[in-house]
């Protein structure tokens, strides 16, 4: 009887095997509590140290979206978007939901070394944990665009509820990136010195602070180039729902939907299949 | 299965089989020494390349219900790394480990959030565990009360000793009943009225049918609480057997070959 058969007979069961993907959805199921535990005490443990503490979170990206006001404000001139601050706020905001979520996500085993080696948890909380985080962090930042929207445009919209479902999309779309990264950085560490600059590309392709419209004619190709990305469409519809005169683009609800699920499906497979490596020191 | 718990060998439950285990680690180094030669670096001049490190070679053992084992070593033998990999933590080069619950290891090296507070870290060590909120948030009091740190349970993990956070790792592990618990060295850091306090917990879990692994240096604590002792030396098995037969051996290995 050869070993595997008397451990078998036994019930002893491999360590470290990776669980059928099914059953390993279910164990982080079970303990989705850890992950957003986690979320909410690093997003304190990082402010701790600073005398303002958590307004920082509402703080950087306010004074982030003010300098690019001013900034591409000037720069633009008459190219500059209609409604620019409502436009602006609305694009960075929600960009940096996505960029935080795709830069952190990139570390979220890499950086998280000790934690990793210490505990046997399904790996996948911890990108997970670091989306709930940076969906922590996007709420009262919302507070903010809405106190810019009432301050510009004089009114409250019902449309505006339609960022509920949107940004329940964004996370789909965000954790899907996040474990996408968190594996690819395990095998390539070098990856990480990167992220700041792909993070920068996104930013000037995603239309943050210009109207594709003005900018490049409509039958050129950068402006069919940056309509591929998601991100802009991502941008776009929550634009028509909360910046006055920005039309409504029902279509692109479909566009968004199956980039998140699918971003998010191929995400959970590529990072679940490499569960036993994570950890290993090499 | 609890009839089968016999002396008899061949109706003994195993727990615990490691087949053949290998473990290698690639290390992107130069591996040249500093102190040697040429150390000026340069982009040109280093060649760093990947290096393979054998810590475990072809390790093979059962153990048995009932069973609590020690594992002892002199440093760099490659008893942590097989402890790591019992665990899950560190992937196997070669072979198996089989085991009949997941085990779980409690180590020196893991800090949980450094910059958070005790009594946080004791919440999601827990959650990590398996503990649902109510379950841990129920078991605070008693855990910082093991780990006798009732006065610094608000203060962040930084500012804690080393033998305090040792003392509050252990407390959060043993708040649960393990299958089995693998204790890496942890032990080692606390005073002795905490070590007496440990060793009558892991007594406690192997009376409850769980095995316990200890790995340490204190010779003491291996003969007090383990039934059985696994000697690792440069990664290879090297005798397996009675704790004080073991013991004897080794102390007598370490004092010939090093100069203490």
């Amino acid at each position: 009887m050869s070993t595997e058969e008397y451990a078998l007979e036994n019930g002893l069961k491999k360590v470290g095997a990776r669980p059928p993907l099914l059953q390993y959805v279910k164990d982080a199921l079970k303990r989705v509590d850890f992950a957003y535990t986690l979320a909410s005490y690093t997003l304190e443990a990082g402010n701790a140290k600073s005398r303002l503490g958590s307004w920082w979170n509402v703080l950087l990206p306010t004074i982030q979206a003010g300098t690019y006001g001013l900034i591409f404000g000037l720069i633009l001139g008459s190219n500059k978007p209609d409604n620019f601050l409502p436009f602006l706020f609305t694009g960075v905001f929600l960009f940096s939901y996505i960029q935080g979520s795709f830069a952190l996500g990139a570390g979220a085993i890499v950086s998280n070394n000790g934690l990793v080696k210490s505990l046997s948890f399904p790996r996948v909380l911890l990108p997970l944990s670091i989306v709930m985080s940076q969906t922590l962090t996007l709420f009262p930042q919302l507070l903010v665009l809405a106190v810019i929207l009432i301050a510009v445009q004089h009114t409250i919209s019902l449309s505006w509820l339609m960022l509920i479902p949107l940004i329940a999309l964004l996370f789909i779309f965000n954790f899907g990136l996040a474990m996408i990264m968190a594996r690819i950085t395990v095998h390539v560490r070098d990856l990480n010195k990167l992220v700041p600059f792909i993070s920068r590309i996104l930013f000037y392709v995603s239309g943050v602070f210009f109207s594709v419209e003005k900018i490049f004619s409509s039958d050129s190709i950068y402006a069919s180039l940056i309509k591929l990305n998601p991100i802009f469409d991502f941008l776009n519809l929550a634009r028509s729902f909360l910046v006055t005169g920005y039309p409504q683009h029902p279509e692109e609800w479909i566009t968004v939907s199956l980039w998140s699920f699918g971003i998010a499906a191929v995400g959970l497979v590529f990072f679940w299949s490499a569960e036993e490596r994570y950890g290993r020191d090499d | 299965m609890a009839a089968t718990t016999k002396t008899k060998k061949e109706t003994r439950v195993p727990v615990v089989i490691i087949d053949n285990a290998e473990i290698t680690y690639k290390v992107f180094a130069s591996g040249r020494r500093a102190t040697r030669g040429n150390s000026g670096g340069g982009l040109l001049s280093k060649k760093m390349k990947l290096q393979a490190v054998h810590a475990v070679k072809g390790v093979s053992f059962t153990v048995y219900e009932g069973e609590s084992i020690g594992i002892i070593g002199s440093n760099g033998s490659g008893k942590s790394s097989l402890m790591s990999a019992l665990a899950g933590l560190t992937p196997l080069t070669g072979g198996a480990i089989y085991a009949s619950a997941r085990p779980n290891l409690l180590g020196v090296g893991g800090l949980l959030l450094p910059n958070l507070s005790g009594e946080k870290n004791i919440l999601l060590g827990g959650l990590a565990m398996g503990f649902t909120k109510k379950e841990i948030a129920a078991k605070v009091d008693d855990i910082t009360e093991f780990a006798g740190l009732q006065d610094f349970v608000g203060l962040p993990m930084r500012t804690y000793s080393q033998g305090m956070s040792a003392r509050l790792r252990f407390a959060i592990a043993a708040s649960k009943d393990h299958d089995i618990l693998i204790i890496d060295e942890a032990l080692a850091v606390g005073d002795q009225e905490f070590r007496n306090r440990s060793e009558a917990r892991m007594r406690e879990m192997r009376e409850n049918a769980g095995t316990v692994f200890l790995v340490s240096h204190s010779m003491k604590s291996i003969i007090d609480t383990c039934t059985r002792v696994i000697w690792i030396e440069k990664g290879e098995l090297r005798m397996d057997g009675d704790p004080k037969k073991v013991t004897a051996a080794y102390n007598k290995f370490v004092g010939s070959t090093t100069v203490d």
